[in-house]
């Protein structure tokens, strides 16, 4: 990116999540006990394997929101791959079966969403919110309404997001996060530079004008949601690897932490806006709070009041630029 | 109010007023004086600074130099609150009107009469009885919703919500442009009505010949300056046209010689669901084709129906000699046929993506290696396209939508010329910009014509396509009436043809 011919504005909405992510940091350095305890290459290790379910889910999410829409079922689709996946072990299969079954899973729950939304030029809000239900509820029936646990458990899956090899330094990092840094660097290419990826930017900017462009908006949608839903079930296999079994009841309201990662990381939810990079630092930034808040012992209600805010001023920062801008441009007379 | 007519201030003086955004000087030293009761035109192009002068004048910016006087008094208009308050009210060129509320409602909305918070029902049917009264609709029911009303009517309910604060200039930015001829002329009745009340009005408007029916003095505003005023009366549109623009008029309409060649487009019995009904025409490479028709005669269905954005119902289209009727935008954009919209806002632009991807969105593969966008490419093909057209942008990577409507337009255009488009439908294509781009718009269409590009102009504005077009169809309720050589044509014709077969009905269709 030539970053000389940004306008200012651009420039301060790239930065965004960058500016949120060091300020909570800033914050955490005047803390003593912080200081010493969560500035740490260990520590950073926990960190980035607990972002890994919201970083992947969030790649995903970011397509379907820069493309104008919003997928609400990505916490009922990682729910329901951790039990496929599970199931999978069950049935002894090796790790690339059980990995990518998963994944396949989560791509047909999300070519539904799409076929239907734009079969019946339904609102993604509406068509996802009851794909939340459903795929939940599949997920329940499928584990028979409690945990499933494998009994002979696969290693390569399990070690995915185990940080516990060498706790006190930063590298070795889990496969996970190696997977999520990977997977990152793929979308952002694929979403900033890939035609595919204008073609998304184009949709949700303004549909009609994608029409008029020639761009096949319908095959457009149904790709980005089946695209979404293959990174919630990776981001499901994850999260069966966190807990080393299948649970159907997981991962509730996980798509709105999803969804505010991505809003932090600079997308706007009326589409068009919104990049890779800023949802994974807003990925992370709410995992070195949750981080942060525990090291200090604050008690859970403290760390939801303090996300909530940290959502409302990173969001905020846009609206205080106007400001900022009408400021410095009296101080120039 | 105060009526003082015959005091030694004016109304409204603005003196030297200049503003700045960042390097851009939006008004430089701009003064004028308005009369109480006087109308007075301000002419412009887009981006010569008149709306940052309402705006400035409104509350919605703070001037950085000079001064304003309201009736002699200090004039320091904070925010649009405190401007409203001093009487100077603004009706903006979208309507703001609550469109589920009633006409009352909205007639009254944010000065609801009342104590503690209850409204006084009685004394609101009052005022706005009174209000509707005096821009002479008496007769508007106040009980409907405001969207089951016309568009006409919709502003008419937005002048009275103005006139309810007493105001003492009242500002009017575009007020016709979604208006038909008969509603744009009850609306000059309404403004005459309101001068003669001793209201000032400052009237913005791209159409000088109303400027003409409604003011009784213009200034004309270039690049933030003041660069001409005078009386109405006795001021020729040329001289008011070359003040605007700095050049003759003549260079407005450039015809250059060409050859016209080959039927590339033939449509034949062309129907859509609803419009059009029956359509035939021929379009040649190196011509410009106009068609005419007024609001709702289905120009503009006509050639969507043609690209294939809405559904054809029957007919045959036969594009360099082959058949090729059922279409998408995909194909006939692969066939190299691009569309102008009419709506450049709505459906012709992403406005919050930069100039290079409006540009190149409809063949990004032209600047990619295997699917991938190579910015450098794209930004130097872009910045020729934007040289070429002479676009004011700061970069080739400014959003679109930050351009004025001129530029904006110039965008949408390129975009058709980046594609290599062999045939340009282009609907309205001069709608709602200045002259000057409008100008340049003509002068591109006569290029292209004269590298043998076939285009398809079609427009409400007839002075343009007599200007402009070689031949000229006339479309009325969804069927071409008749098709002449521009020689052939007078403007009284097209019009009759236009209206149909009676003369009394029609018109305001």
């Amino acid at each position: 990116m030539n970053w000389s011919r940004l306008s200012s504005s651009e420039f301060l909405k790239a930065m965004r999540p960058f500016v949120g992510l060091f300020l909570v940091l800033a914050l955490f350095a005047l803390d003593s006990e912080l200081r010493t305890v969560f500035f740490k290459g260990s520590n950073f290790k926990t960190i980035l394997t607990q972002t890994v379910i919201v970083a992947i889910g969030a790649m995903g999410m970011t397509l379907v929101i820069v493309s104008g829409g919003i997928d609400l079922c990505a916490g009922s689709v990682v729910a329901l791959a951790s039990v496929v996946a599970a199931k999978l072990i069950e049935y002894n299969y090796g790790f690339l079966t059980v990995t990518f079954g998963t994944i396949f899973v989560g791509a047909i729950v999300g070519l539904f969403n799409g076929g239907i939304i734009t079969a019946f030029r339904m609102m993604p809000f509406i068509v996802t919110l009851g794909m939340m239900g459903i795929a939940r509820g599949i997920s329940k029936w499928l584990a028979n309404n409690q945990t499933v646990n494998p009994k002979t458990p696969l290693d390569s899956v399990n070690q995915l997001m185990d940080n516990s090899q060498s706790p006190l330094t930063f590298f070795p990092l889990p496969d996970g996060v190696w997977f999520a840094i990977g997977l990152a660097v793929f979308m952002a290419i694929l979403l900033r530079r890939s035609v595919f990826g204008r073609h998304v930017f184009a949709i949700g900017s303004n549909e009609d004008t994608a029409r008029l462009c020639g761009i096949r908006v319908n095959l457009n949608k149904v790709l980005i949601y089946t695209l979404a839903g293959a990174f919630f079930g990776f981001a499901g296999v994850m999260q069966f690897s966190r807990l080393t079994q299948g649970d159907p009841s997981v991962a509730i309201g996980l798509e709105l932490q999803i969804i505010a990662a991505v809003v932090i990381g600079g997308a706007s939810l009326s589409g068009g806006a919104g990049s890779i990079p800023g949802s994974v630092i807003g990925a992370f930034m709410m995992a070195s709070l949750a981080n942060g808040s525990s090291i200090k012992d604050w008690p859970n209600y403290m760390q939801e009041i303090i996300i909530g805010i940290v959502i409302i001023l990173a969001v905020g920062m846009d609206k205080l630029e106007p400001l900022l801008q009408r400021h410095l441009n009296k101080q120039k007379h | 109010m105060p009526l003082n007519k015959f005091s030694q201030h004016p109304r409204l003086r603005i003196l030297n007023v200049s503003k700045r955004f960042g390097s851009t000087l939006a008004l430089d030293g701009v003064s004028l004086e308005i009369d109480s009761g006087e109308v007075h035109a301000l002419i412009g192009e887009n981006g010569a600074g008149k709306s940052t002068l309402m705006k400035v004048l409104s509350g919605a910016h703070q001037l950085d130099k000079g001064s304003l006087e309201l009736d002699g008094g200090l004039f320091t208009p904070s925010d649009p609150l405190y401007a409203r308050n001093s009487g100077v009210a603004m009706i903006y060129q979208e309507l703001n009107l609550a469109p589920d509320l009633s006409v009352e409602e909205n007639v009254l909305l944010g000065r609801e009469p009342g104590k503690l918070g209850w409204l006084n029902l009685k004394e609101r049917r009052r005022l706005a009885k009174d209000a509707l009264e005096e821009i002479g609709q008496p007769d508007l029911p106040l009980d409907v919703p405001v969207h089951s009303l016309t568009i006409a009517q919709q502003q008419l309910v937005e002048i009275a919500r103005a006139l309810v604060g007493q105001p003492r200039v009242l500002i009017m930015d575009e007020p016709t442009s979604s208006l038909t001829r008969v509603d744009a002329e009850n609306l000059f009745g309404v403004i005459d009505h309101m001068s003669q009340r001793g209201v000032s009005v400052i009237y913005i408007s791209h159409f000088l010949e109303e400027c003409q029916r409604v003011a009784s003095r213009f200034t004309v505003l270039r690049d933030g300056k003041s660069v001409g005023s005078g009386e109405m009366v006795g001021a020729s549109l040329n001289e008011i046209i070359q003040m605007m623009v700095g050049r003759e008029v003549s260079e407005i309409y450039p015809r250059t010689r060409r050859n016209i060649g080959k039927v590339v487009l033939e449509v034949s019995n062309l129907a859509g669901l609803a419009k059009p009904k029956d359509v035939d025409f021929k379009l040649c490479a190196g011509e410009i084709f106009g068609i005419f028709g007024l609001v709702g005669a289905g120009r503009t269905e006509t050639i969507r129906t043609v690209f294939g954005l809405d559904r054809l119902a029957k007919g045959r289209v036969e594009l360099f000699g082959k058949e090729d009727t059922n279409s998408s935008p995909i194909r006939r954009l692969a066939m190299r046929v691009g569309l102008l919209s009419e709506n450049r806002k709505e459906e012709g632009l992403l406005l919050n993506r930069s100039l290079a991807d409006n540009l190149t969105l409809t063949s990004f593969q032209s600047v990619s290696y295997f699917g991938l966008v190579n910015d450098a490419l794209q930004i130097t093909t872009s910045e020729k396209l934007i040289s070429e057209l002479e676009v004011k942008a700061s970069s080739a990577s400014q959003p679109v939508g930050e351009l004025s409507g001129g530029n904006q337009q110039k965008i949408a255009i390129g975009r058709l010329l980046h594609h290599k488009a062999e045939i340009l439908l282009m609907d309205e294509p001069t709608r709602g910009i200045d002259v000057g781009s409008k100008a340049h718009i003509y002068r591109l269409m006569n290029e292209l014509a004269k590298e043998g590009k076939a285009v398809l102009f079609v427009s409400s504005y007839l002075p343009e396509l007599l200007g402009v077009c070689d031949r000229i169809s006339v479309m009325s309720r969804g069927v071409i009436v008749e098709t002449r050589s521009v020689m052939e044509w007078s403007e009284s014709e097209i019009i009759e043809a236009a209206v149909g077969f009676s003369n009394t009905e029609g018109v305001a269709a």
